[in-house]
């Protein structure tokens, strides 16, 4: 059971050439894979592509395979995806419907497409709200959120529909430290404690070194490195590539060049998660 | 929150702010009721008579929307039209085409009685259709009437494309604004002459135009992944009230409205 992508090469329509070059990852239910790379490396047409938007909604030539849980995202509907892989994009603004009166009714949006019971989508609603720590913002007017709040409101409605894995372009591109750190801690126990596995496109290393079980380095449309997070931030090729490495990395880098060494305990991420659970509603926990 | 349905171990109901309860009688009305009732006035005021469909809508919605505290929000609207229907006045006082009857002369203007009278009557059927619109807007939380208009089987996109034009209305003045201040930042001169604030134009409406458009894929995108496209009949969040009294109400004004219409046609109607 994996969302996995095998030898995918992608190119829009119209394009002279292929944005993505015989890119291979898989991101396993529970796990955090982060995707970093330079600009136009083709990180966000990754996200399309692995979330299956591309080619279904916008056309293009994909060659190779893209599966979720075994079954190729070609042969599945949009709003089929649309429960088992969630995709959230840079842009807050253009993900919310513009037809919602409160942030409430914009999280109802997707399940009501689905046609659940009201009591259902007041569950899931209601949980996507607390497990992001935004139900305050439930009677807002989603017009007037700021950018990190409808940034917030906009994964809280991706959430809303349960799908198994999540692929985030970005999710924390207009938020402050602390809502970033908020995001990463739910992102990363959502994972640990639903079970839904998650790619996750990030410029921030801090974040990833703090919740990505594994890294993948995008460049040019190629995968050129991937494995623990760890390890692949700590790559001394990684700043050659465009990627800034998280700040421990580089003070790491800084001491042992004047001949200075910490204990390594010192240096490490701290671990996030931190106290509370995510009960999936209807699910009772984790996916089976 | 109060708890009524069950979810998990959770059991969760509407919350006060989505379930917006309605105050006095015409607002709590259905909406497809209050848009029949719009409909209807616009109708009247159409083809009822010269002088009583207008003025008889106008007296229904000057007494409707006294009732629904929004007689201000009416009068603004009716401001809104003025440059409108004063032009029309003018030109039909003094422009009705085989008009005789002059009021006076001045020069070779001359302001025609049947002027007035026909420029009057274009005036207050429009100003009747403007007000009878308006108090349909003011009454009824367009996102009631889109829901309403869906659970009668008004087709999805349909609702959604409505729904978000007329919610796309306030982002688009701000985005114009947002630009407006970023062209200025740059040295663009918005003010001033005619021609210097028309130089700015360009600058200014490409970027919203474009922006909009480049949008608009990424917006469709996030649609599809919110699973716009699933065949199951949208869930109606909260079902607004609807009675067999509306219903009847609706097809007697329905009804009305046609006999209205055929009777003009027909020329039974012989109202002032």
């Amino acid at each position: 059971m994996t969302l996995s992508l095998s030898g995918a090469t992608y190119r829009y329509a119209g394009a002279p050439r292929d944005v993505l070059l015989g890119v291979d990852l898989s991101v396993t239910p529970g796990r955090v894979l982060g995707l970093i790379g330079p600009n136009e490396a083709g990180k966000s047409t990754l996200c399309l592509v692995a979330s299956g938007l591309a080619p279904a909604s916008i056309g293009g030539r994909l060659q190779g395979s893209v599966t979720v849980d075994g079954v190729e995202t070609r042969s599945l509907k949009p709003h089929e995806l649309a429960q088992r892989c969630g995709v959230l994009f840079q842009n807050p603004t253009t993900q919310l419907s513009g037809t919602a009166v409160t942030v409430f009714e914009e999280l109802a949006f997707g399940p009501r497409n689905l046609g659940l019971p009201v009591d259902e989508i007041v569950g899931r609603v209601e949980w996507a709200l607390d497990t992001l720590g935004i139900a305050a913002l439930a009677p807002k007017d989603p017009a007037r959120l700021s950018g990190g709040q409808a940034q917030l409101v906009a994964l809280a409605s991706v959430l809303a529909l349960r799908p198994a894995y999540l692929v985030l372009d970005e999710p924390t591109s207009q938020l402050d430290p602390q809502g970033t750190r908020l995001v990463g801690d739910a992102l990363a126990r959502l994972a640990g404690e639903t079970g839904t596995g998650i790619l996750i496109v990030e410029h921030k290393t801090e974040l990833l070194a703090t919740m990505a079980d594994e890294v993948a380095v995008l460049d040019a449309g190629h995968v050129v490195a991937a494995g623990p997070t760890a390890q692949v931030l700590a790559d001394p090729e990684l700043l050659a590539r465009g990627v800034e490495p998280p700040a421990a990395v580089r003070l790491r880098r800084a001491l042992d060049a004047v001949g200075l060494s910490l204990d390594p305990a010192l240096l490490a991420e701290p671990s996030v998660g931190g106290a509370g659970t995510i009960d999936r509603p209807g699910s009772g926990g984790g996916r089976a | 929150m109060t708890a009524d349905g069950e979810i998990g171990t959770r059991r969760s109901t509407l919350p006060e702010y989505v379930l917006r309860p309605t105050s006095g009688p015409y607002r709590s009305l259905n909406p497809a009721t209050k848009l029949i009732i719009g409909i209807v006035e616009v109708v009247a005021a159409f083809v009822v008579g010269h002088w009583t469909g207008p003025l008889l809508v106008l007296l229904v919605i000057a007494l409707v929307g006294w009732r629904a505290h929004v007689t201000r929000q009416l009068l603004l609207v009716g401001s809104l039209t003025l440059p409108v229907v004063g032009s029309i006045l003018l030109i039909n006082t003094f422009l009705l085409p085989g008009a005789t009857d002059a009021i006076l002369r001045v020069g070779p203007l001359a302001p025609t009685w049947s002027g007035l009278a026909f420029g009057l009557q274009v005036t207050l059927r429009l100003l009747a259709i403007s007000l009878a619109l308006a108090l349909v807007y003011l009454t009824t939380p367009i996102d009631d009437l889109l829901s309403d208009l869906e659970a009668r089987g008004l087709g999805r996109r349909l609702v959604f494309v409505v729904g978000a034009a007329v919610n796309t209305v306030p982002r688009t003045i701000e985005r114009a604004a947002e630009i407006l201040d970023a062209q200025r930042a740059r040295g663009l001169d918005t003010e001033g002459r005619f021609w210097q604030r028309a130089r700015g134009v360009l600058p200014l409406a490409a970027p919203v135009i474009f922006g909009a458009l480049t949008e608009v894929e990424e917006q469709t995108m996030a649609l599809e992944a919110r699973a716009f496209s699933a065949p199951a009949r949208r869930t109606v969040l909260r079902p607004l009230p609807d009675s067999a009294a509306q219903r009847l109400l609706r097809w007697a004004l329905f009804l009305g409205a046609v006999a209205a219409v055929a009777g003009e046609m027909a020329g039974l109607l012989r109202l002032p």
